[in-house]
């Protein structure tokens, strides 16, 4: 198990160095950031001086260097829209992305697992039809068109909801509501078919034979065995909210990661989105080694190899 | 993933489309997505071509027109826009670009993807290992958020957008041919056919590819609509399709500015792009119950007895 962990972390390792190479050529190619910080009428010295300043005119390779360099004694550079280290604003936005990333996700887990399990029940029947057309409408939902109307209907028509920014609790809702439709409409798919494989096993069979309660039988014997592909699908759509995020954090207005990633890359704050894109692949990372943790004390198959 | 395997039986063809069409009766719901799935393709073949005009004549005084009645004329049920635009011709030209891209994008994601997977799967130790970890690297970060950053590099357009979208599924692709041929090379068939004197091209060619491209195509289906989520979410933050072109996606971003004043030019180009995955998804469910031995059944019951 160990060697598998460890093989495991290698992999997301070499990856990751991998994406921030990428990350770094691609943010030099989107343009020179100095027409953009000086003013239109700057005279070609001060563009040059501004530019050599900051490192613009040497080679990309010598650059590159500089940038290992500084992330090797995790010094993440200075952003020069913000004129502060780029990781500190990072940092400060982060936790509100996770916030609300960590809500919906055990939320849209939570409410899945039960909706799948009982539409798995009888599979046809009114519940299971209606759960399974509620769930693929939400798996098929646009989330930035679902925040629009969600906005138009309850805060401009109805007033009941801010239409952005954040504050109170009722702030929360809709972020919460929008990131969660899909997460949650996969999920229940997935629960729904596993479930339904399981509950017409052999195994299932001979525990209502012995007597078991029902309730028994669906939590504790099928669901049990449907959580693998449930925490596989789970950890995808958990690194796939951050795509989530970034729209309805720009719909909402909230101070994420999401939102500070999408202006720094329109303002060519290359510091910014480096140190955000690195922060959002560590979380990633870290979450992929917890999930291969799951896997390993949950499967005997994966413990005893 | 569920193998497109060979029926047991040859039927031949046209009882198979019966067959088909039966079981898809079967399934009510699906049997409109179909129906609805086939007026949009409809459309976005011919739709430029009969309504291309309609969809940019400009009429300022009908700017904003709001949708439900037909005294303007039968183009205006859904209403007009800003510069006094049908939209219901609108939406019908432009479900040439939402389903265009998606598709060219997701043939072209198979056809690399599926191209480095056989490579990957075929050719050996290291060029696998290589192939695997910059896949790993595409996977390992939200693709919404490459596409931005690719897509500020290069300039935005169908063309572009196409093609990073394309980027960001090949690794689906490129891991399930993997897998496949991992498997198929280790099988009878294909030993038998190297003790022959068959060289890897002729074995991937002749053996290999005939059992992967039925998967693939699956999970293209499926992979579609995904593909058709992603490119309105790009046209919605301004990266994606610029003007003059225009996707359901890009109206939608459009009429967000009139959220107050007029609703319905957000309203129904989200609706379209939400139907549209709905029946794709509702189809796939379908097609899944349907070549699955054991929960064909399911369709195959009437109603009465279903009570």
């Amino acid at each position: 198990m160990g060697q598998y962990l460890g093989r495991r972390a290698l992999h997301g390792l070499v990856s990751l160095i991998g994406l921030l190479v990428l990350v770094f050529f691609l943010a030099r190619l989107t343009g020179d950031p100095t027409n953009l910080f000086l003013p239109l009428d700057a005279s070609l010295e001060a563009r040059q001086e501004f530019a050599e300043r900051h490192g613009f005119t040497d080679p990309l390779l010598t650059q590159f260097g500089r940038y290992v360099g500084d992330l090797a004694r995790l010094d993440f550079g200075i952003s020069i829209r913000q004129q502060r280290p780029a990781m500190d604003a990072a940092l400060e936005a982060f936790p509100t992305t996770l916030k609300l990333a960590a809500v919906t996700m055990t939320l849209a887990i939570g409410l899945a697992l039960v909706v799948g399990a009982l539409a798995a029940y009888r599979p046809g029947g009114l519940f299971d039809r209606t759960a399974n057309v509620i769930s693929l409408a939400g798996a098929s939902a646009p989330d930035f068109w679902v925040a629009i109307v969600g906005i138009l209907l309850f805060a401009v028509t109805l007033r009941w909801l801010p239409t952005s920014g954040t504050g109170t609790w009722l702030h929360w809702i809709m972020p919460i509501a929008v990131l969660l439709i899909r997460p949650f409409g996969l999920l229940v798919q997935v629960v729904r078919g596993t479930m339904i494989g399981a509950l017409s096993s052999a195994y299932v069979k001979t525990a209502r034979a012995k007597g078991v309660k029902e309730r028994a039988i669906i939590f504790v014997h099928a669901l049990r065995n449907s959580t693998l592909p449930v925490i596989t699908v789970a950890g995808d759509q958990a690194a796939a909210i951050v795509n989530g995020a970034v729209i309805v954090e720009t719909i909402f207005g909230w101070p994420g990661i999401g939102k500070l990633m999408i202006d720094s890359i329109i303002q060519r704050d290359f510091a910014i989105v480096q140190a955000t894109v690195l922060l959002t692949a560590v979380a990633i990372f870290s979450m992929n080694i917890v999930i291969d943790v799951a896997y390993a004390v949950l499967d005997p198959r994966i413990r005893h190899n | 993933m569920p193998a497109a395997s060979e029926p047991a039986y040859k039927e031949p063809g046209e009882r198979q489309v019966r067959r088909a069409i039966l079981l898809l009766w079967g399934d009510r719901f699906a049997f409109v997505a179909a129906l609805y799935l086939l007026i949009v393709i409809f459309f976005a073949l011919f739709g430029p071509w009969l309504l291309g005009d309609m969809a940019t004549a400009l009429n300022l005084r009908l700017r904003n027109a709001p949708p439900g009645s037909i005294d303007l004329g039968w183009e205006f049920i859904l209403g007009a826009d800003a510069l006094g635009r049908s939209i219901l011709a609108r939406l019908i030209v432009a479900s040439r670009n939402t389903m265009g891209i998606a598709a060219a994008a997701v043939a072209l994601a198979m056809l690399c993807g599926g191209t480095l997977g056989l490579i990957a799967g075929y050719a050996g130790k290291w060029p696998g290992t290589i192939i695997m970890r910059l896949a790993d690297i595409l996977m390992s970060f939200p693709s919404l958020l490459l596409a931005l950053l690719v897509l500020f590099v290069f300039e935005p357009g169908v063309k572009n957008v196409m093609i990073v979208l394309a980027i960001t599924r090949i690794p689906i692709y490129l891991r399930t041919t993997r897998a496949e041929v991992l498997e198929i090379r280790e099988r009878m068939f294909v030993t038998a056919a190297r003790a022959m004197g068959a060289g890897s091209i002729r074995i991937v060619v002749r053996h290999v590819i005939p059992i992967v491209a039925p998967t693939l195509i699956t999970i293209a289906a499926i992979d579609f609509a995904f593909v058709m989520l992603a490119e309105s979410a790009l046209s919605f933050l301004g990266v994606g399709i610029q003007p003059p072109e225009f996707t359901w996606g890009a109206m939608v971003a459009l009429g967000r500015n009139y959220l107050g004043s007029a609703w319905w030019l957000a309203f129904w180009p989200g609706l379209a792009i939400m139907s549209t995955t709905l029946a794709l998804n509702l189809l796939s469910n379908w097609a899944r119950t349907a070549t699955d031995p054991t929960q064909r059944w399911r369709l195959e019951v009437t109603d009465k007895q279903n009570g």
